[in-house]
């Protein structure tokens, strides 16, 4: 082979869980980072502990990735299952590495032009390691026959196995170069996408959208956290009670999520910014807590990461079919905002800024994520996450020194002309108050007088509109003026985006508007912006097309098309750009969906 | 030196809705004589009520009240004392709020032993919603859900209490604002999670377990030879009702550590304190070296 496409490729590992699929794709992410490659990854998998298909992708490139893509090129099969079930997506010159004991019928994929780089890989890991280090033999294979140095894989096995021991570091790192250097004079010279070191590129973090909401929540004060474990949310507790000790963040596995949500309200009502995550079904759980905060005003931040429902639905699996739903849950009309990141670094934005909005609108917060978002992970730059300009604006919520100057007879609840009250922390002898689920007057008492009703409501109410004009517009992405405007939320933008530029790179005429704020609905910008479109199509993983609805109703315009995908698995741009063809028309309201 | 305060330094002007005779107004009377006699200051105590006819109580006096919803004052009050464990916090709630609705939480608290006083407000009945058995009904209760009579056993709080781990049980009745008052400051000088239930009349739609009911059978083990530190004895007790029902403290375990003191991210702040100075001063450079663990 003499023309190689070098740093531009995809890698899938496809195995049982329990074989290491996941810790094993994980690391050979953390290697190419290392190398100064961009690299997008995400896992799929089963909602069981042992057993069951599971694989985990990463695709790599010199510019920055922001989803998968449906071609691999290297498929390393730990069981023959994988072979079978991503023998479709293997991009033509691309090669499948498994172990050489498997019966694999290899004449139909030679007939495709896929390499089949059979390896004793198992013989591999049982002779310098043991059985369990197949994977370890697989990802050495991988890198030999992608000429990707070994350096980069032995840093990252030197230190992910640091804490079992210098013999388990030695054997791994035995099992992979062995299995490198064979498949390296085997194969290398057959296989034409090739991976290089970039050392000018910078040094850049590896991180998921979860670890990017605790990060910015830590930064934004949040110092509680309660949380009942539910996929994909419990690795953003995990990670603030792993912290050191120092940070001082109390974390507390409720016995339920109702638990959970009240454990961050009484929290965040004696004054802590207090959060809690969990996914759907545990949302469901919170639509009660949801209106005990909206009612009482006291802040509250909610991560809905959300996945295939309804009901238990496809636990390990991502969705977007929450957001109606979280718009609307629990009974009674009080604001509330809903924001949905679409981008790792856009999580650790909404992880602080949830804090900011929720305490200078003393209401809840959704901040909407899902199973792709969570648990994917991307390079970033180190600055990308900047510490330094995260704000910490605790809105009306008065100091010790304003608590001092307040006259007797503090009004929590005293009408003003945004509807927001000078908000006191309890345990200041000045500002004792009542705070009630009941209707309540401006000292929280309960009373069911008419014309306090009336204040009240209108009162709480007018926080939203304050709210409104803060919150962000849909942003654009790519030119000006297109053909056609993907609409989405939420991480669909990863996909969306790429499908843009794909069709771009086409000669084609694509953008993608983006909505990270979805409620309060900036409604004039919204409209504005899709007025300005020639041809809408929104771009939603879920069934019923829910951010399309939330526009019209808040905008009134109607988006020209739909496309929507509800199988669990995320759009890949690719098929967002075939979809596009087969859009259909959001006036006509048939059911061709994918 | 605790400095007695006057009780009236807890009054409020909002306006009583209960039923003229509810053993409420007891339970607000004493809550008010401890406090008093602990010298506790209003804005030094937080009240979390449920949803309820004594969940109204916070509503009645001078502190800081927070009534919440229907079964989950305690999480509401675990989490405020674990974020400003200088808060004295209080949970008042009713029978069904306590043992039905909330009955998990209820269990998970006993066993959690957060710094935190109890005190239910236990007339066997759903009031507020005009008369349907509660948790703690007896069987054959007659309501209107029971046209034939309640056909489970009814919730032993005080036995679910000792079973669950709680390490002050007590039981006190409206009939005696002043004994209940000193159990009430028993509970809040107790190092954990407290539990007062009350036995308090439902004048207008209980009309079995009356006051005379209940003075017909309640006898006060300060006055016997029991020893509450013995949990066999305290198991025990817990299971008289029918002819005899002790008040007092059943069981009481000092010493043992409460939530708080084995939470280590407290040493050094409360996250209520570590907030105000962060808003004061954020010192984003701290987190800068956690950054490390993704490279």
């Amino acid at each position: 082979m003499s023309s190689y496409v070098v740093n531009d490729m995809s890698i899938l590992i496809g195995g049982d869980a329990g074989q290491g699929v996941e810790s094993g794709g994980a690391g050979f992410a953390l290697s190419f980072a290392r190398a100064g490659l961009h690299v997008f990854a995400m896992q799929d998998y089963r909602s069981r502990i042992r057993g069951g298909h599971n694989f985990y992708q990463i695709r790599l490139s010199e510019r920055p990735r922001y989803s998968h893509s449906n071609p691999v090129h290297l498929l390393l099969a730990l069981t023959p299952e994988s072979v079978a079930l991503h023998l479709d997506n293997i991009a033509e010159g691309g090669a499948i590495v498994f172990p050489d004991r498997f019966q694999i019928d290899e004449a139909p994929l030679k007939e495709r032009g896929i390499r089949v780089d059979a390896l004793p890989l198992v013989r591999i890991a049982e002779e310098h390691g043991n059985r369990i280090m197949t994977n370890t033999a697989a990802l050495g294979a991988a890198a030999g026959i992608a000429e990707f140095p070994f350096d980069y894989m032995e840093s990252v096995i030197r230190d992910n196995f640091a804490r079992k021991g210098q013999e388990v570091i030695d054997s791994n790192l035995k099992v992979a170069s062995v299995a490198y250097e064979l498949a390296r004079r085997q194969y290398g010279s057959d296989f034409p996408y090739k991976l290089r070191p970039l050392p000018e590129a910078p040094k850049r973090m590896l991180i998921n959208g979860n670890e990017a909401i605790a990060m910015g929540a830590l930064a934004g004060g949040c110092r509680f956290m309660s949380a009942y474990p539910m996929t994909p949310a419990t690795s953003i507790i995990e990670w603030l009670a792993a912290l050191p000790r120092e940070y001082g963040v109390v974390t507390k596995h409720a016995e339920d999520e109702i638990a959970a949500a009240c454990m961050a309200i009484g929290a965040s009502y004696a004054g802590a910014r207090a959060m809690t995550a969990t996914s759907g079904g545990g949302f469901c759980l919170m639509a009660e807590s949801m209106g005990l905060a909206g009612m009482t005003e006291v802040p509250l931040v909610i991560v809905e990461a959300q996945r295939g429902g309804p009901s238990t639905g496809l636990p390990t699996r991502t969705e977007q079919s929450d957001l109606l739903f979280a718009i609307h849950a629990a009974q009674g009309e009080f604001p509330r905002i809903v924001t949905a990141p679409g981008t790792v670094e856009q999580c650790f934005e909404a992880g602080w800024r949830a804090f900011n909005l929720a305490e200078k609108y003393q209401c809840p917060i959704v901040v909407l994520t899902d199973q792709l978002l969570s648990s994917s992970l991307r390079t970033l730059d180190m600055d990308a996450i900047d510490f330094a300009g995260v704000k910490i604006d605790r809105g009306s919520t008065l100091s010790y020194e304003e608590l001092e100057r307040l006259s007797d007879g503090y009004k929590r609840f005293e009408f003003t002309e945004t509807g927001i009250s000078p908000r006191a922390i309890p345990g200041h002898p000045k500002g004792t108050f009542w705070a009630s689920t009941d209707e309540h007057d401006e000292h929280g008492h309960i009373t069911e007088e008419i014309e306090n009703r009336r204040r009240m409501m209108q009162k709480r109410m007018r926080k939203l509109d304050e709210a409104e004009k803060e919150m962000q517009p849909p942003s654009l992405y790519g030119p000006a003026e297109a053909d056609v405007t993907l609409v989405c939320w939420g991480s669909t933008y990863g996909a969306c985006r790429e499908a843009a530029d794909e069709i771009n790179e086409a000669g084609g005429r694509a953008n993608a508007l983006h909505f990270v704020d979805l409620w309060p609905m900036p409604s004039q910008e919204a409209e504005r912006a899709l007025r300005a479109c020639k041809r809408t199509v929104a771009v939603e993983q879920n069934y019923t097309s829910q951010l399309a609805r939330l526009l019209r109703m808040t905008t009134g315009v109607q988006v020209d098309g739909t496309l929507n995908k509800y199988d669990g698995r995320p759009f890949a741009p690719e098929e967002i750009v075939a979809g596009l063809g087969l859009a259909e028309s959001a006036k006509s309201g048939s059911a061709a969906r994918r | 030196m605790v400095t007695r305060l006057d009780p009236k330094t807890f009054d409020a002007t909002a306006e009583i809705t209960w039923c003229a005779g509810c053993g409420d107004f007891a339970i607000l009377k004493a809550l008010k004589l401890a406090l008093a006699d602990l010298g506790i200051e209003p804005y030094q105590v937080l009240v979390v009520s449920g949803i309820g006819c004594g969940s109204k109580l916070p509503d009645y006096m001078t502190i800081n009240g927070y009534m919440t919803i229907h079964g989950r004052p305690l999480p509401v009050a675990t989490a405020a004392k674990l974020a400003n464990p200088e808060l004295h916090v209080i949970v008042t709630n009713g029978d069904g709020d306590s043992y039905g609705i909330g009955g998990n939480h209820f269990v998970q608290t006993c066993r959690r032993n957060p710094n935190i006083t109890q005190i239910v407000e236990n007339n066997q009945i759903y009031g507020l919603t005009k008369g349907q058995y509660s948790p703690t009904s007896d069987k054959g209760f007659v309501t209107t859900t029971s046209p034939d009579g309640a056909i489970e056993l009814a919730f032993n709080p005080m036995a679910i209490a000792v079973a669950a781990g709680a390490t002050f049980v007590a039981r006190a009745f409206a009939g005696e604002p002043k004994h209940m008052a000193q159990l009430i400051a028993e509970g809040m000088n107790h190092r954990g999670y407290a539990l007062i239930d009350v036995l308090q009349p439902c004048v207008t739609f209980n009309r079995v377990n009356t006051y005379d009911w209940y003075r017909k059978r309640i006898y006060h083990l300060e006055d016997e030879a029991y020893d509450p530190t013995d949990r066999e004895a305290a198991w025990a007790k817990a299971h008289e009702w029918e002819e005899r029902i002790p008040l007092g403290i059943l069981y009481r375990l000092e010493g043992f550590p409460t939530y708080e003191d084995q939470v280590a991210t407290l040493e050094g702040g409360s996250p209520v304190s570590r907030l105000l100075e962060l808003a004061r001063n954020p010192r984003p450079e701290q987190y800068e070296r956690l950054k490390d663990e993704f490279t």
